[in-house]
């Protein structure tokens, strides 16, 4: 009994702070939490909500703003699906196969979030624009790419790229073959493979890579402004309207639709909280 | 049924797998591959199921070369080391498997699937697991499940890697008989792979063992342990005092024990004798032996004799001629085993074979 007693008390103390220290240390992350965090949620529905639900409903139906959450649920629509699936190939590819440029690759996946959007966005203007390697030809042909739809989706493709593969490859790699090749052996074609073993298997990991990637592609400003002309009604996603309304000095508009994407995330994070604490609870079964 | 492994071939890199492996399997034969790991004996399993790829030779299984023909095809079942079983499926989902994916034509009814499920499940004495996952039941029960979903395509032949490592002691040796009896009940041809020899000699019917990918020898385990073809199966199939020596003119001379000649037909030249602990004879007299200590070890006796500055561990039966600790003796090296060659053929320095002696010994140690 006392031995039991003893053992817990040894292995805490070699780690634990000083009382006074641990009330600083939480103190400071609360007061830095509410500045940095709770503070400008908060001012952002207290504006939005200033003049009353009736201005926000008028605000939500201007017409230009609505035309800009079709437009960002339409981006996303694509954008999201498409990196999916490349996500998947991807994370396949590098998770399950030694190659020659494979660590290459790994970090090329990874060159969207360590390079600035504003770039993500400019390769596009450079390739497609009316100046651009391929602008003269596009032209000819009558294909709009920038400052069209096609350029904003292009841009959150690239800007929205790594999040499902990078979710998947350790994934995968920890999984390892195993399975896929009990399901070889045990006569599966490829596809039986894909939906019956690797694709249950992945599920949870590919939704919270999905949920990312959706959260990043909604919200995108830096790349999608370099390629969309603000073409008002037309070009403009969610964030690039929050700013335009802010220029006009239109607060209630502005902050309405900037609530609005901030209802997306928190309803983003709070699946994505219930998806953690779903692996954690079953990470031997799931994950 | 037979498979016929010929003069296979696989490299990973620059590191050899397989080197010109060779090997008839009869129909209904249990086979063992054993080797210690890197030897190659996984890679030739993976190579039997098509999950990789020779780099030339050929695998035969009933006058049909499988080099064509893909692993999903070769109706060969596979019971992985760590079970690989579909974690997000029940149990018997996991045996139905190979019976639900089979093109419309070819497979049975879903109710019948679910009979041949439940009857498989009944007969690897786990039909009330059904509807379990597999982190819901043990180790044993895992490896049960894993049989049970190989088995359901009915295989031609089936291959186990390392079928019971990731088990504890007792559950091991309960399913080693089990499995056995379970090959002669269903008729099975089986190959597995293990790097422990008794299990291996315990099991199966023939013995491949493998070293860098090389098979040293196959044979029955009987054979094989009175038997060994050279000095490495000599050593990895059980405990083995090595000493060595030179062959002149058809004659052992051990190191460091003058007076001892053996006859041999080993070729003259530097040359290993190989003898088990329990096939060193004692007896009484004023030989080159002296007991250092002397343990009850089971129903044998373990001594430690020093013989020409070295000490050799020697079993004896409780009911043999005991010297005691001190008492020097006459050798009988008689049973030993001559192999050609030097230290380097050593692989594994088997514990307790031969260890240098002290040195205030050596000075006992009469010429």
């Amino acid at each position: 009994m006392s031995q039991s007693q003893a053992v817990p008390s040894v292995f805490p103390t070699a780690t634990r702070e000083r009382p006074a220290t641990r009330v600083v240390l939480t103190g400071v992350t609360i007061v830095l939490l509410v500045i940095l965090l709770l503070l400008p949620l908060t001012v952002i529905f207290t504006e939005a909500l200033s003049r009353g639900l009736g201005a926000v409903g008028v605000a939500l139906t201007d017409p230009d703003s609505l035309a800009s959450i079709k437009l960002t649920l339409l981006v996303a629509a694509v954008s999201v699906p498409l990196n999916t699936v490349c996500g998947l190939a991807a994370a396949w590819c590098i998770g399950r196969f030694q190659f020659r440029g494979r660590s290459l690759l790994l970090t090329l996946i990874e060159l969207p979030l360590s390079v600035s959007p504003v770039i993500s966005g400019l390769v596009w203007v450079l390739l497609f624009g009316a100046n651009g390697w391929f602008g003269p030809m596009l032209d000819r042909a009558g294909v709009r790419i920038i400052f069209a739809v096609p350029g904003l989706i292009l841009a959150t493709l690239l800007v929205t790229f790594p999040f499902v593969a990078r979710t998947l490859i350790p994934l995968m790699q920890q999984q390892g073959a195993a399975e896929e090749e009990a399901a070889i052996t045990l006569g599966a074609g490829f596809w039986q493979m894909f939906w019956r073993v690797t694709l249950p298997n992945m599920r949870w990991g590919l939704l919270y890579g999905v949920l990312l990637g959706n959260a990043r592609a909604m919200g995108e400003f830096g790349a999608v402004a370099v390629v969309s002309g603000h073409v008002r009604g037309q070009t403009m996603t969610m964030p690039l309207q929050v700013e335009a309304l802010f220029n006009d000095y239109d607060w209630i508009g502005a902050f309405t639709i900037a609530g609005l994407l901030s209802l997306l995330a928190l309803v983003t994070l709070a699946v994505k909280a219930a998806l953690e604490w779903r692996i954690g609870e079953r990470s031997g079964a799931l994950l | 049924m037979t498979v016929e492994l010929l003069r296979l071939r696989k490299s990973f890199g620059r590191v050899g797998a397989l080197d010109d492996v060779s090997l008839t399997i009869a129909g209904g034969e249990f086979i063992a591959l054993l080797g210690p790991s890197g030897s190659g004996k996984t890679t030739l399993l993976r190579a039997l199921a098509g999950l990789e790829f020779v780099d030339s030779g050929d695998i035969v299984i009933n006058a049909q070369s499988m080099l064509g023909v893909p692993a999903r095809q070769r109706g060969v079942g596979f019971v992985f080391q760590h079970y690989a079983l579909f974690r997000h499926m029940t149990i018997a989902r996991n045996v139905a498997f190979g019976l639900e994916v089979r093109p419309r034509g070819r497979r049975p009814a879903s109710r019948e699937i679910r009979s041949r499920v439940q009857s498989l499940l009944d007969l690897m004495e786990i039909g009330d697991l059904a509807d379990r996952y597999p982190d819901q039941v043990s180790g044993g029960q895992r490896q049960r499940v894993a049989l049970a979903r190989a088995l359901a395509i009915e295989p031609r032949l089936l291959l186990l890697d390392e079928p019971f490592g990731a088990l504890d002691a007792k559950v091991r040796k309960s399913l080693r008989v089990w499995l056995r009896q379970l090959h002669d009940r269903m008729g099975l041809t089986s190959i597995f792979v293990t790097h422990d020899q008794v299990e291996a000699m315990e099991m199966a019917d023939r013995v491949a063992v493998l070293r860098a990918g090389r098979i040293m020898q196959v044979d029955v385990p009987d054979k094989l342990y009175a038997e060994p073809a050279n000095a490495f199966v000599h050593e990895f199939l059980g405990e083995s005092v090595r000493l060595d020596c030179t062959i002149v003119d058809n004659l052992t001379q051990i190191e460091g024990l003058p007076g001892t000649t053996l006859a041999t037909d080993c070729p003259p030249g530097p040359a290993v004798a190989l003898i088990r602990p329990n096939e060193v004879g004692l007896s009484p007299g004023p030989g080159p032996a002296r007991v250092e200590s002397v343990h009850a070890n089971g129903p044998m006796r373990r001594l430690r004799i020093v013989v020409g500055g070295q000490v050799l561990e020697v079993l004896r039966t409780e009911d043999a001629w005991m010297p005691v600790i001190g008492e020097t003796c006459n050798l009988d090296l008689s049973r030993a085993r001559n192999y050609p060659g030097t230290d380097q053929d050593r692989v594994r320095p088997s514990a307790g074979s031969v260890i240098p002696a002290k040195k205030p010994n050596r000075n006992s140690v009469p010429g």
